[in-house]
């Protein structure tokens, strides 16, 4: 495996790729190797060598950092500025079974975003520039560093969430905001998932600015401690803010709530605490042979899609952004993964199947199918950047 | 004068075969081919330009689109993509062999949803349409161009439309969640939906603020949001830019990210008082407008947060609205000042370049130097904490020589912009205005990328040519041949 440390060696690696027709296989630390399809290739390139942050304005709410970058460093950083990243990046290595660090590329290349997402956007609204290197060795670069841009064809957005099939991104500049001074959540307990969702759709559409926005069914909630107390399922919205207006607001919303039941108010330790487990997905129950699907659709369909895989094959599920993201663990057979992608489809929904045993996602779809013409206009868009398709060859779609 | 791809003889020659197959798709009110009827497509809001198109056709429904779209491509037609013609960077300026395709019959809202807080509109509709259309019920849609009584969700689309709050609720990418389009083929895509974030390419992302260059948009899906409890602004004026640059840093740094963090220099003042009579300070270097939200509590709460930042800075005056009325008073001036500036300016040229805001202080004091080397006068108002700068440039459009200079100072402080490590446009779009200075953001090798996705979409470079990309030196350069080389 090579290890560039710059940018120059990491394009010269791609173009010789380019050069003698070979596929590469693209990562970072690997924290992400068991998502998506496994990439067969006879180069591989790591970019956890592009290490370090490139730049830091706090005022001017930007950082820069090289992709291999670990993500906590980058994390750290911003804390002790009081900012942070705004869609709550999720560390998903306990449910990958990962143990090395995840970097700052692949949070962008896989466009991860957490319970914030509702709210405040996903990790690609927020990447202002990249530095790339295509499939042909050239380095290319996009937006820049500051926060409105709209010189050129957006390929910023285009990049993130292309999983390294496009290009190899070796620097990238996100937005940040301030850290909020505080946070609370209300936590209802004992609702149905429909119920839960009205309760949340009134949440996030009352003017106090819910930043998270979940439901956990009674089995997920017990995995929990900071909620299992409450018993049964939990309805979970948080507000974060300076400290009087999470008071308030906090508050305003309980009352306004209260035709869903007296909810209890989770602090501001028991708040962090509670939203990085939903974060990283920890209160799915999960077996070791199990495949989890994320499946986004409209939030008033979640309950219909989380009772519909519940019904077909037992599946476990909690909800988040309201109802939209859909947490499923499940058998790893073609027959919950068909049930998955039916449901979805119907709902006129998307999924990411995010981890399965090889053999099923070697043998399937990890990612919904596109219409023809989407199909063949990405073709023609993978070529324009790899043509010679040598860049993580069947890791998104197989024989792409 | 700017330059355009060469007509297509052979499409000039056809003119009545291709305005007889354009009448067989659509109702004979929709197609225009007469000269008088024509002319007022010839230009958009970058008005010194200006070309009148070959017909102009005015589709009803996606599947109008389509047939259109086929039809363009089947007979190697040239289309440009309109909507309320706002654009000032030229977005919509027409070439005398291209077809326009006006969107503003499908002007239709389709559905509207607020548990799932979304709404499904037709490319025609107004911005602030689909907030007049949500308001009863106390939803906005966010972005809010200044433009927003005009122009288009399509067009925000098309160029990726920012506006006064976007500091707090992003521009239009970030308030979209599907599209409907018709790629130059004919064929519909679907991209994105009533849900967040595709699982494959990011096409919805690729596709706002791609300038018409690679489909036609026909219906979109926008995020509609809770408004807040209420909001309220505050007037500060300093007597130098530094001083005022460095609050705005101040601001940021403390935690608040106000609403809106509007900055205005001392032209801007003078010009926007005496239009509006806002009661702004004409001593003043320069003027922040500061807004925030919530209920009143809160307003007071961040207010005064923000004014104990502001005192550190010695401002010569503060002005604290007490009411929504002056509030409205505070930005009355603010959301005049294009038609401010018009007044005491025969003409003016709106730039839209983005820097760091660190770089505010160097950049406008250059911006005043090259003014006064140049003779021309410059007002600035901009987005103070996004580092969007809107310098007006005057100029008289009847004197050629003095147009000429406004272009090459407008050009120079863009310039300016991309070298403190900004760029050329933060929400005008590069249109036809900024298209020759695309090399100097990006190197051929970057550009080239560029225009093999546009390629990938558009493989005969029918949509909207001229426009983006510095021409080649000639148009067949832009053909397929591209996306193998």
């Amino acid at each position: 495996m090579l290890l560039p440390t710059t940018e120059a060696d990491l394009a010269q690696a791609i173009t010789a790729a380019h050069e003698a027709a070979e596929p590469v296989r693209i990562s970072g630390h690997d924290s992400k190797a068991a998502m998506l399809r496994p990439v067969q290739a006879a180069r591989s390139v790591s970019t956890a060598a592009l290490s370090g942050v490139t730049l830091y304005s706090p005022s001017e709410l930007i950082f820069s950092a090289q992709s291999g970058t670990p993500l906590a460093e980058i994390e750290a950083m911003l804390a002790a500025k009081d900012q942070h990243l705004i869609a709550e990046p999720p560390d998903y290595s306990a449910l990958l079974g990962a143990t090395t660090p995840q970097t700052l590329g692949g949070v962008v290349a896989c466009n991860l975003s957490g319970p914030r997402r509702v709210a405040w956007g996903a990790t690609r609204d927020h990447v202002m520039g990249v530095r790339a290197v295509n499939g042909m060795g050239e380095v290319i670069r996009s937006g820049g560093r500051v926060l409105k841009n709209v010189t050129g064809l957006d390929l910023c957005k285009l990049l993130t969430g292309s999983h390294g099939t496009l290009a190899v991104m070796s620097e990238i500049t996100l937005k940040v905001l301030p850290m909020p001074e505080r946070r609370a959540t209300l936590a209802f307990g004992g609702l149905d998932p429909q119920r839960a969702v009205a309760a949340l759709s009134a949440a996030l559409g009352s003017p106090y600015a819910v930043s998270g926005a979940a439901y956990l069914p009674a089995e997920a909630a017990s995995r929990l401690p900071v909620v299992s107390w409450l018993g049964g399922s939990v309805t979970l919205a948080r507000i974060e803010d300076f400290a009087p207006s999470v008071a308030y607001r906090i508050d305003r919303l309980r009352a306004e709530l209260a035709e869903y039941g007296a909810a209890e108010i989770l602090d501001d330790g028991a708040s962090r605490s509670l939203w990085s487990s939903v974060r990283d997905a920890t209160p799915l129950a999960v077996q070791a042979d199990d495949a989890v699907w994320r499946i986004s659709v409209r939030p008033s369909a979640g309950p219909r899609v989380a009772r519909a895989l519940e019904a077909a094959f037992g599946a476990q599920y909690f909800l988040d952004w309201g109802g939209g993201l859909v947490w499923i663990a499940g058998p790893a057979t073609s027959a919950a993964h068909d049930a998955v992608s039916a449901i979805a489809r119907k709902e006129g929904g998307t999924w990411i199947l995010l981890r399965a045993p090889d053999a099923l996602r070697t043998a399937c779809d990890v990612i919904p199918p596109e219409s023809a013409a989407l199909a063949r206009i990405g073709l023609r868009v993978k070529q324009a950047f790899d043509p010679k398709s040598i860049l993580n060859p069947g890791r998104m779609r197989a024989g792409v | 004068m700017i330059t355009q791809y060469a007509p297509k003889p052979d499409v000039l020659a056809r003119r009545a075969e291709i305005l007889q197959g354009l009448r067989a798709l659509l109702p004979a009110d929709s197609v225009i081919g007469d000269e008088l009827r024509l002319k007022p497509y010839e230009t958009d809001g970058l008005t010194a330009y200006r070309q009148v198109p070959l017909a102009v056709v005015l589709p009803s429904t996606t599947e109008e689109v389509a047939a259109l779209m086929a039809f363009c491509h089947r007979e190697g037609v040239r289309v440009i993509p309109r909507g309320a013609g706002t654009s000032l960077s030229g977005g919509a300026l027409p070439m005398a062999d291209a077809v326009v395709l006006g969107m503003m019959k499908m002007n239709r809202i389709l559905e509207i949803d607020y548990a799932d807080r979304l709404a499904v509109v037709q490319p025609g509709v107004t911005n602030i349409g689909i907030t007049n259309a949500v308001s009863a019920n106390q939803f906005f849609y966010a972005p809010d161009p200044s433009s927003q009584l005009a122009c288009m969700i399509g067009g925000n689309v098309m160029m990726n439309s920012g506006g006064a709050h976007c500091l707090r609720y992003g521009v239009t990418a970030n308030n979209l969640l599907g599209l409907k389009l018709v790629t130059i083929e004919g064929e519909i895509l679907e991209v994105g939906g009533s849900y967040c974030d595709s699982s494959g390419y990011d096409w919805l992302g690729l596709l706002t603020g791609s300038e018409g260059q690679l489909a036609i948009v026909t219906e979109v899906t926008v995020r509609i949001l809770r408004s807040p409890e209420g909001q309220r602004a505050m007037l500060a004026a300093f007597d130098a830019i530094d001083v005022a640059g460095a609050c705005v840093d101040a601001i940021i740094a403390s935690g608040i990210i106000p609403v809106a963090l509007e900055f205005m220099d001392k032209p801007c003042i003078h010009a926007c008082e005496a239009f509006a009579h806002a009661n702004y300070p004409l001593d003043a270097e320069a003027m922040l407008i500061i807004e925030v939200e919530g209920s009143v509590a809160e307003q007071d709460d961040l207010l005064a947060r923000i004014r104990d930042i502001c005192n550190r800075f010695n401002p010569i005056s503060m002005r604290v609205s007490a009411s929504a009325e002056e509030s409205l008073a505070i930005w009355k001036g603010r959301k005049g000042a294009f038609g401010a500036v018009g007044r005491i300016s025969p003409d003016y040229l709106c730039m839209d370049g983005t820097i760091p805001t660190s770089q505010l202080p160097f950049v406008l004091r250059r911006i005043g130097e090259m003014s006064a080397q140049c003779g021309l006068a410059v007002a600035n108002v901009f987005h103070a904490g996004d580092g969007n700068l809107h310098p007006l440039i005057m100029f008289d459009a009847n004197d050629p020589a003095s147009f000429h200079a406004a272009e090459t100072f407008g050009a120079d402080i863009l310039k300016l912009c991309v070298e403190v490590g900004g760029c050329l446009t933060g929400e005008h779009g590069v249109g036809v205005e900024k298209r020759d200075l695309m090399n100097v953001q990006f190197n051929e090798t970057e550009l080239d990328q560029q225009r093999r996705v546009k390629s990938a979409f558009d493989p005969d470079w029918l949509l909207n040519p001229s426009k983006v990309f510095p021409l080649k030196n000639s148009a067949n350069t832009a053909t397929p041949a591209m996306a193998a080389e």
